[in-house]
């Protein structure tokens, strides 16, 4: 079902780690901790800035995979992956982007479900990556009968 | 506050319990990741979906997850970070969030973390990788 588009990417989007939407992403998990927060404690620290929560890429802008349509409703998060080169510094800018990696099915207890495999990542201005993810998102039969009308 | 680089196996962090899930815990994080799927905050959209009511971002209790590991920010940093969803959360569901040292191999220590409800489901069980500055070792 989305055999076709196993390989395809979107463009790069450039995106900026911005102090405000940090500070309101750390407020939202329950964590403003002054390394994410505030500049004064950041300077004393071995990064001399402030960092972003590791799931902090949730919130870039990653662009459209061309012909990958999926629904509004009925999707599960099955898994999510995240490996780093180092953490995310506040005011640095990242090229982000997104890749189908996989799609394959699996005969479940309630018919047939479908796993699609997003990768994700994001690189620096040189185009070194910093961090990639990847996200399983299960699609169950109703949701893929839905796909298919 | 311990030293990470000096855990061993079978130490664990500092568990950290929720305040009971809000409505407005998932406002907030909708408006803060962008992630407006509103099954996670208006009833009858849950409802829709086939939904006995709103339920939590994944994503959400996994950044939840991730604040065990703050504190140590001047050790080292996460460098892996895996998680499977295998429950759902509810309005008001207490969650317990938990990470325990399994495996220590040079310039890193593994974690098991896993975010459990009150009654022990199990609705996050996952993997942290922490990489250990050499400087701190």
């Amino acid at each position: 079902m989305f055999e076709q588009v196993i390989g395809t990417r979107s463009k790069k989007v450039c995106n900026i780690v911005e102090k405000g939407a940090v500070k309101k992403f750390a407020e939202a998990i329950g964590d403003p901790h002054p390394i994410y927060l505030d500049e004064n404690y950041a300077e004393k620290t071995r990064y001399k800035k402030n960092i972003a929560p590791p799931t902090f890429p949730r919130v870039f802008e990653y662009g459209t995979i061309p012909g990958l349509e999926l629904p509004k409703a009925g999707l599960i998060h099955g898994e999510q992956h995240y490996e780093y080169r180092r953490p995310l510094f506040v005011g640095e800018v990242l090229y982000c982007y997104s890749e189908v990696e996989n799609y394959y099915e699996k005969q479940g207890s309630q018919g047939n479900l479908g796993f699609l495999v997003i990768k994700s990542v994001g690189e620096d201005e040189l185009g070194n990556e910093v961090f990639t993810s990847k996200q399983v998102v299960v699609i169950t039969d109703a949701v893929r009968k839905e796909i298919a009308k | 506050m311990t030293n990470l680089a000096k855990l061993q196996p079978g130490d664990t962090l500092a568990e950290v319990q929720l305040a009971p899930v809000s409505r407005l815990d998932l406002i907030k994080y909708a408006g803060a990741s962008g992630d407006y799927n509103p099954i996670h905050t208006i009833d009858a959209e849950a409802e829709k979906a086939g939904l006995p009511g709103i339920i939590a971002h994944g994503m959400w209790t996994m950044g939840n997850l991730s604040k065990l590991f703050t504190p140590y920010h001047e050790e080292g940093f996460i460098e892996q970070f895996s998680t499977r969803f295998s429950g759902m959360v509810f309005l008001n569901d207490v969650i317990t969030l938990k990470a325990e040292l399994t495996e220590k191999e040079a310039g890193c220590a593994l974690f098991d973390v896993i975010a459990e409800k009150q009654d022990g489901t199990r609705v996050i069980k996952g993997k942290v990788k922490f990489n250990l500055y050499e400087d701190n070792e």
